[in-house]
């Protein structure tokens, strides 16, 4: 039933999650465990939604180079969380809820994207340069305007949008990975059922729709759940950019295959394995000498400038 | 039959096609012909709903295709059109099983794979079969996605420029294909074409398109003549009868 690899794929999360979550385990034990499952959790959410988000993005977009965040979409979730503050100020942030804002971010960041990206693809899904330059000059303009924003705000309200700025696995909020953790198993049912969809959708505009799709309610659908993804991952642990692009590569060059129900199980399992490791790596050999982010930014950012040089296919 | 009723066309300000209106015969080999720019596959993609006709309908056995459910469509008309990106790695049997998806939305049965083994073996696709379809010659995909419209199984075929990139050999049994679906299985058949005599030796009927509009539509016989082609084409073009064949001549120095 279950392919091989995903099956060899997921032992291996097992067994990496059983490894970080026991290594040097000393002490009181149980308020240990409990700290470190809260972050596995937070790790494989986190590497389930950028490998789903990237696979996603780049099946409606018809390209393997772009993700989610070089198109600027984690760039639009950090102006969105910088305009709340800025509107709301510190106090008024700090007082909503986590569960509030954490609906409200990933409400304004779903609306967002949708209006955006959305005219984006329909303009320029045939023109991968296109593509590219609009998503870079996007993903500037975002972060300019959180940057212009946040000098504008005082240092104390500051501190509020520094926690969500880098990509951080050491403090994460129960509640919001509670949330995140629906909103997954929520738009892993939704994938579940229209694996079959995204394979015709992956053959281009025209062809889907003359197969009878209707291709341009199900490019915002898509779109929905991929903005959602964007939020859940950003929320958690903040933005990795290059993540996404490593393991979709890996989940393509591993399953090769053109099934979703083959390469989205694959995409989020080496995304959630490619974290834990890397988390387990750095905490417990490397004693936090340096950060996870900075490793996978490498290795991915190098592995884009090999797409973009060898060009389209892959 | 399709009928196309004051059919207007225009990308920006630049008009495309201005008021067709024609009628493509059920059960027939229809041939759009006409110069470069003279809105040949413009037409076919209004047809096909690619693209919105600014102005006018178009309707297919009496559904309008803007109007109509594109999941009824999908059983209507199967579309051959001229650039498919194939993004994902995808093989060729794989590629030809999506033309089943109006039949089995991703569950395929027996019949889909009865269905995709007969049209590897009618489009000379066998060998190839498990192939990448980004690995294929030009003529070879061009084979490959002509295969995917055929298992469609639908009323209408509609093909644009099919003949591109292959060679005598498959060109000439694409067209032997489409005249027997055509005359034993009753299926109509709508096909842009370049070369006329391909045109002439297969087509039951002719629609010639000139700088967006009808110039002649008939009966291949009844239509197409010297004259109408020169015409049409703004070059000379000579019609040779050798027997029940015709060869349209348009080599010679100018």
């Amino acid at each position: 039933m279950f392919d091989k690899r995903l099956i060899v794929l997921f032992i291996c999360l097992a067994l990496a999650s059983g490894v970080f979550l026991t290594w040097g385990l000393t002490g009181r034990i149980w308020f240990i465990l409990e700290l470190r499952s809260v972050k596995l959790v937070a790790l494989i959410s986190v590497g389930i939604s950028i490998g789903l988000a990237t696979v996603l993005f780049q099946t409606l977009s018809g390209n393997r180079i772009l993700t989610p965040s070089i198109m600027g979409f984690d760039a639009l979730f950090l102006l969105v969380q910088t305009s709340f503050v800025f509107s709301l100020g510190g106090v008024g942030y700090a007082g909503l809820s986590d569960l509030t804002l954490f609906a409200a971010n990933t409400l304004v960041m779903v609306v967002a994207a949708v209006a955006l990206f959305g005219m984006i693809l329909r303009r320029s899904r045939k023109d991968i340069h296109l593509m590219i330059l609009v998503g870079v000059v996007f993903g500037l303009m975002f972060r300019a305007i959180s940057a212009f924003l946040q000098r504008m705000i005082n240092p104390s309200e500051f501190s509020y949008i520094q926690g969500a700025m880098f990509a951080q696995f050491s403090a994460i909020n129960g509640i919001e990975l509670i949330a995140s953790v629906v909103v997954l198993v929520m738009i892993g049912i939704w994938l579940a059922r229209h694996c079959a969809v995204l394979d015709v959708v992956a053959l281009g505009r025209d062809t889907a729709r003359g197969l009878g799709i209707n291709y341009d309610r199900f490019q915002f659908t898509t779109l929905c759940v991929i903005a959602a993804l964007v939020s859940v991952s950003t929320a958690l642990v903040g933005p990795i950019t290059f993540l996404g692009l490593l393991v979709s590569t890996l989940a393509h060059s591993l399953m090769k295959s053109h099934r979703h129900a083959l390469i989205l199980p694959a995409a989020a399992l080496i995304s959630a394995l490619v974290l834990v490791v890397g988390q387990t790596y750095f905490e417990r050999i490397m004693r936090l000498q340096s950060t996870l982010s900075v490793a996978i930014e490498f290795g991915g950012g190098l592995l884009f400038l090999i797409l973009l040089a060898r060009g389209k296919t892959l | 039959m399709i009928s196309i009723e004051h059919v207007s066309y225009k990308i920006g300000d630049t008009p495309i096609i201005s008021d067709v209106t024609t009628a493509l015969p059920k059960g027939k080999v229809t041939a759009l012909i006409g110069p470069n720019g003279a809105g040949k596959s413009s037409l076919l993609n209004i047809i096909a709903r690619q693209a919105t006709a600014t102005t006018g309908t178009v309707e297919i056995d009496g559904l309008d295709v803007t109007q109509t459910d594109p999941r009824i469509l999908a059983h209507k008309m199967a579309i051959v059109s001229q650039h498919v990106g194939v993004a994902s790695r995808l093989r060729v049997r794989d590629l030809i099983g999506f033309g089943r998806w109006p039949h089995n939305h991703g569950r395929p049965t027996q019949i889909d794979v009865d269905k995709i083994d007969e049209a590897l073996s009618q489009f000379d696709l066998e060998p190839l079969a498990h192939r990448f379809v980004d690995e294929l010659s030009g003529g070879q995909r061009q084979r490959a996605f002509v295969a995917m419209g055929f298992v469609q199984d639908t009323d209408w075929v509609l093909l644009d420029e099919p003949l591109n990139n292959l060679d005598l050999r498959h060109a000439r049994a694409l067209m032997a294909h489409l005249k027997q679906m055509s005359a034993q299985h009753g299926k109509s058949i709508v096909i842009v074409l370049h070369d006329l005599n391909f045109a002439m030796s297969w087509a039951d009927h002719i629609v010639a398109l000139k700088n967006g509009q009808v110039a002649f539509s008939g009966p291949t016989r009844d239509v197409a003549h010297a004259s109408s082609l020169s015409d049409l084409y703004n070059t000379d073009v000579q019609i040779h009868a050798q027997g029940e064949q015709f060869f349209v001549a348009h080599h010679g120095p100018l």
